[in-house]
């Protein structure tokens, strides 16, 4: 551990990165204090990609201040990526080699020692259950597999920081509560952690702070819990047969909402839900507490994005 | 620009990039000399001895020393910027290891660095090859064959880093079938591979004396041939002048296109 334990992992100001095209990060603030698991949500093209580039010193800002671990981006951030681990969206391990050889190779790009390295790829192969694969080709490796791999790679320098954009995409239920597993314990380790996910579940169960961002902005930032008590009743029910149009409920106990053949009924108490079901003989509905994927779709719209 | 200034200077990194190449090729050895070193010598021995049969003796050499002195030349020239062509652009565009490799501490200054060292490095391992022939044939012997090894790793790295330039913009490997057809091909017939320059008309010998493969002929034919070369450091300088060039334009537009 280096010794300004004092600044926070993060600390960016008016943040901008301009393209011809389009404004990819637009006026962003963020503070995130060490040891915290942040998680950065959005839709496609919100600009959350673009902020880990940006914090890793991938991409030069358009203007705005950044700091990470205490190094100002992108002057330090030789300095910074040294004490950062970085696991890509897509998978970009050496196909030519095996899981050691992959981790060996990776490991010299910081320049560690060959002794040291041997050390380390021994714990991080058992962290990961990976040692009864150590010599395996990566060509014969499932996606999680892979994925485990990939993990293990942004920890072979022992970084206090890990950047994970969307670690979890594409991955079968088991090798996602096992990754799910790994992030826990090295956030119990005090890790820093920042996420991208499309998942709001894994957000909801990873993250102390989440920040839904859309067009480059963030729109919204808090505790999961608290994101969508601030947001939304605490109940909901869905609605999946047709209701006549001309449906109306009283404001002071119900919110309405339709989308498409959808309709949402949102109450702050279960029983008014209860009762509406009664009332209107429904057969195809959930009743169920709001989460943060309805908040979520609140926020940045319901409108399917290119 | 500020950004750019800390992001030009190279660092030791590279060195763990041509490591890293040299790994995957010590993997693929066997398939890969025998690619890289067959062609080259089925010239060889086919003009060497079909043409020479004819044409006894080319520039007071026999012909067969003149051609592996000039074949040792161009097979250093295909075989780095064959290697920082396709494979630096699979690297970059396919496997996407040039992304894993800028999450580390490295910028592309120092991927490119070790990228054209490690093509480099390629062509003295091809034109080793052709001298280990040359060799056993006996057209050669001596010291002068310990002192055409950095002229090699010099011109590889002259060749690789034009070549990168290329790789750096390239959006596909079609592109590089121009660089083949319009660059390479025609360096290897003005540049006295096959027959001294001098037989060119005036305006062609007066465009291939700027020409890199032209000095590294220049350097190696009479250094192998156990004979001094003329214009050492004049040729050294032209290799040199191509090699920094080169690799300065390949970084900047990489750093452009790597850190948009």
């Amino acid at each position: 551990m280096h010794g300004e334990v004092s600044t926070p992992a993060i600390r960016v100001t008016g943040l901008v990165k301009r393209y011809p095209d389009r404004v990819a990060v637009d006026e962003l603030d963020l503070e995130i204090p060490r040891g915290e698991c942040f998680g950065l949500l959005g839709p496609n093209g919100a600009g959350k990609t673009t902020t880990l580039r940006l914090l890793l010193g991938l991409t030069t800002p358009t203007s705005g201040a950044i700091s990470v671990l205490g190094h100002s981006i992108p002057s330090e951030a030789r300095a910074a990526r040294r004490r950062i681990g970085v696991v890509p969206q897509s998978d970009n391990l050496d196909p030519d080699f095996s899981v050691v050889e992959n981790l060996t190779v990776y490991a010299r790009y910081f320049g560690l020692a060959p002794r040291e390295i041997q050390a380390r790829i021994a714990s991080l192969l058992e962290f990961a259950q990976l040692t009864d694969r150590a010599r395996t080709n990566l060509r014969e490796l499932s996606g999680g597999t892979k994925r485990r791999l990939t993990l293990i790679r942004a920890l072979i320098h022992d970084p206090e920081l890990i950047i994970l954009d969307e670690p979890t995409t594409g991955l079968d239920p088991h090798a996602r509560q096992h990754l799910w597993d790994r992030l826990g314990s090295l956030r119990a380790a005090g890790r820093t952690l920042i996420l991208t996910t499309h998942y709001m579940e894994e957000a909801e169960r990873l993250c102390d702070r989440v920040a839904i961002m859309d067009q480059g902005r963030i729109r919204t930032l808090g505790a999961p819990r608290e994101l969508v008590e601030r947001s939304l009743p605490r109940f909901v029910l869905e609605i999946r047969e047709p209701v006549a149009e001309n449906l109306s409920l009283d404001p002071a106990c119900y919110t309405l909402e339709r989308v498409g053949a959808l309709t949402l009924v949102y109450a702050s108490r279960r029983e008014p839900l209860a009762d509406l079901v009664d009332q209107m003989h429904l057969n195809r509905y959930i009743e169920r507490p709001t989460n943060l994927e309805d908040c979520f779709l609140k926020l940045t719209g319901r409108e399917l994005r290119e | 620009m500020k950004g750019l200034r800390h992001a030009l200077r190279p660092s030791l990194g590279f060195g763990a990039v041509w490591a890293r190449n040299f790994l995957v090729w010590k993997k693929l050895m066997i398939p890969s000399l025998i690619a890289n070193f067959g062609e080259p010598l089925l010239y060889l021995l086919a003009f060497g001895y079909g043409f020479g049969h004819f044409v006894k003796t080319m520039d007071h050499l026999p012909y067969l020393v003149f051609l592996a002195t000039g074949i040792v030349c161009s097979s250093a020239m295909n075989a780095a910027s064959f290697e920082a062509l396709y494979s630096a652009f699979t690297r970059l565009e396919m496997q996407k290891t040039w992304d894993a490799i800028l999450t580390a501490p490295l910028e592309p200054v120092d991927l490119i660095l070790g990228e054209v060292s490690w093509a480099a490095t390629k062509g003295l391992i091809n034109a080793l090859a052709i001298l280990v022939v040359g060799l056993v044939l006996g057209l050669w012997w001596g010291m002068g064959m310990l002192w055409v090894l950095p002229v090699i790793l010099c011109m590889g790295f002259a060749f690789a880093s034009l070549a990168m330039i290329m790789t750096v913009l390239a959006r596909s490997y079609d592109f590089f079938v121009y660089y083949m057809i319009l660059v390479l091909t025609p360096l290897l017939l003005v540049s006295g591979v096959f027959f001294p320059l001098q037989a060119l008309p005036r305006p062609v010998v007066q465009v291939a004396e700027w020409l890199p493969l032209t000095h590294a002929i220049a350097l190696i034919r009479p250094l192998l041939v156990g004979q001094t070369p003329r214009d050492i450091w004049g040729n050294l300088a032209v290799l040199v002048a191509y090699g920094v060039g080169g690799y300065s334009l390949a970084t900047v537009i990489a750093t452009r296109r790597l850190r948009r």
